[in-house]
């Protein structure tokens, strides 16, 4: 960005001036205390208390510094409360899922972008229209479609398919690729088909390799959000040795004791936590509102 | 900033992308492989996932509701029966009111905060990204490890947390999930919690597209800081704000996860919801789901929400066009 128009609400000459520098600053300073309490607090709270014994936590839950440490909670949860399993059902409803959405988002993205049929309108259309209905309508009949799925004729509850499947009609995905691919340059396109290339060479080779940034953010949504989803595979994955983190925590607080229990909190938020850190300017773009549309 | 439009279509992708100069169709040797086996390939999954798991299931909610279902024989048509049977339910009353108390308290927190937050953030100079970081790390948490972290926190004794934190400064212990006052209050204070990090990030990102030249000129005229965010900050944030309104009401419409799983809709119903009785209907009811009505409350709940955004739109734009 050029000098002259790297400015917001604040005129640079103002900014020299002592009394707007210091209030900006001091309210600065106020904001960042306020997101690091508020955002990095709790998180700071629970991996104490992950490994603090139970009675440190209940007696004296703000205690900076704990009287014992318990690191034995971590294992505890992994081993004896199973939480290794819940974490791997949560691991492949994830990478289920994700395929599911690239599969569909990509295919359909060229067929929409690229090949442009003449019922490619229509389709589009019908997609898009689904971003305009509330989630709160598929609950019941989606549940019952997978009870008793059509021509397959055995039910999908109690399979991840259940929930892969459902995933994949995200029209957001569909629209992002669309639009990825639709800005791709054509010329190289026709060069491509000149060369001989068809269809299928394409995608794969052409189409697929540049459009690495829009599949890396639609892969780390759908990740995220399969690890938060909680209503739609409690319904679906009755069977407790299919379930996954999110809806297996509620019913393991009833049983386990409170210091492992946190453990297991703590141990469920790691991977969309490491996910983040790792791909924050992806979150922290415009990219976001991806998450904000769906619901 | 064009590209901030009232339509939500508009602003899905617009700016997240790289972008090369968009290209309108036109025909070339591509158009050749219109139709053909091919372009069927590509488009099975998609019409396949979406019609299994998005088309057919619209419909049938639609078609559930008139109909009587249950799992073992035939459905029945039954007309508006499920309607009634749901509009005289006296719970329905408590499920309006309580969604739409939640609604207005979850404008009431998380409308304001993040856009005051983001409007400073926008002059931060160094670390912002430590900023934005700090405010979306609520996000990324999963949503029910926050509802299962703050029920702890919000635990009614005089060691919990909050409460602890209270006592510090004389505030005696709060009930936070049981007094039926408090209880909607706490909900929607975690449910902003969860959420303010993704407005927060939006805002940002319109904010950094406002014309720093617009500032200039009214500098010119000798505006204050005051001034230019009023009329210049606030108008341009417009459709952006416009947006987000939105989809909070139809998200927070559809809230299940913090009355379920902190209160289960208690005490005495104060945090039944319309999605919380949704549930209760087709999945919780003890004589088998309850299907038909359970669609039916949904397509109405659906019916308004779309009717809603609908109007919306039509209203602002008229207003932004005269």
């Amino acid at each position: 960005m050029s000098k002259g128009t790297d400015r917001g609400l604040i005129a640079p000459t103002d900014w020299k001036r002592p009394s707007v520098k210091w209030t900006t600053r001091i309210a600065h300073l106020a904001l960042l205390a306020c997101l690091a309490v508020a955002g990095l607090g709790p998180m700071l709270w629970l991996l104490k208390a992950a490994v603090t014994p139970t009675q440190d936590t209940l007696r004296q839950p703000m205690a900076l510094w704990p009287n014992g440490f318990d690191f034995a909670n971590l294992v505890e949860a992994w081993t004896r409360v199973e939480l290794d399993k819940y974490f791997f059902n949560t691991l492949a409803l994830a990478a289920g899922s994700w395929a599911v959405q690239l599969v569909v988002a990509t295919t359909g993205g060229f067929a929409l972008a690229v090949l442009r049929p003449k019922i490619g309108k229509a389709i589009s259309g019908a997609v898009l229209a689904t971003l305009f209905v509330p989630s709160v309508v598929l609950l019941v009949p989606l549940y019952l479609t997978v009870l008793d799925p059509p021509l397959l004729g055995t039910s999908l509850l109690n399979t991840f398919w259940a929930v892969w499947l459902p995933a994949g009609a995200s029209a957001f995905n569909v629209l992002l690729m669309q639009r990825f691919f639709a800005n791709l340059p054509r010329e190289i396109f026709e060069a491509a088909r000149v060369d001989g290339a068809g269809p299928y060479r394409l995608f794969w080779s052409i189409v697929l390799p540049m459009s690495r940034p829009i599949i890396g953010v639609v892969s780390v949504f759908a990740v995220i959000a399969s690890w938060k989803d909680f209503l739609w595979p409690m319904l679906v994955l009755p069977d407790p040795n299919l379930q996954p983190l999110s809806v297996r925590l509620p019913i393991l607080q009833q049983f386990v004791e409170l210091d492992v229990f946190l453990a297991a909190l703590a141990i469920s938020s790691l991977i969309p936590i490491a996910l983040f850190l790792v791909f924050q300017r992806m979150f922290l773009s415009g990219a976001s509102l991806g998450g904000a549309v769906k619901g | 900033m064009s590209s901030i439009d009232t339509r939500p279509a508009g602003v899905t992708g617009d700016r997240a992308r790289p972008r090369t100069a968009a290209r309108p169709g036109r025909p070339g040797l591509l158009a050749r492989a219109r139709g053909g086996l091919p372009t069927l390939v590509f488009l099975a999954p998609m019409i396949i996932v979406f019609g299994v798991f998005s088309w057919l299931p619209i419909g049938r909610a639609v078609v559930m509701s008139f109909q009587r279902t249950n799992l073992v024989s035939d459905p029945v048509w039954v007309g508006l029966a499920n309607f009634q049977q749901v509009f005289a339910d006296p719970q329905l009353l408590t499920a309006v009111q309580n969604t739409a108390y939640f609604a207005v308290l979850a404008l009431l927190f998380g409308y304001p905060i993040p856009l005051v937050a983001a409007i400073l953030m926008s002059e931060v100079r160094k670390m912002r990204g430590l900023f934005s970081a700090l405010a979306y790390l609520p996000v990324v948490v999963p949503p029910v490890v926050a509802v299962l972290l703050w029920k702890l926190f919000y635990d009614a004794g005089e060691d919990g947390v909050f409460n602890t934190i209270l006592g510090w400064v004389g505030i005696g212990p709060v009930a936070w999930l049981q007094d039926a006052d408090i209880v909607m209050p706490s909900l929607v204070l975690e449910a902003t919690w969860a959420a303010a990090g993704g407005t927060v990030i939006i805002y940002l990102a319109a904010l950094t597209g406002v014309d720093p030249s617009l500032y200039e000129a009214a500098e010119i005229d000798g505006a204050g800081v005051w001034h230019k965010l009023w009329h210049i900050t606030l108008p341009q944030l417009r459709g952006i704000l416009l947006i987000t309104f939105i989809l909070q009401i139809i998200g927070t419409a559809q809230v299940f996860l913090e009355p379920f799983l902190f209160t289960d809709g208690g005490p005495a119903n104060k945090t039944l919801t319309l999605l919380l009785l949704i549930y209760r209907y087709a999945f919780t009811n003890s004589l088998g789901g309850d299907y038909g009505a359970a669609a039916a409350l949904s397509l109405l709940l659906a019916l308004v929400l779309t009717a809603f955004s609908v109007l919306y739109f039509r209203l602002t734009r008229s207003w932004s066009s005269s």
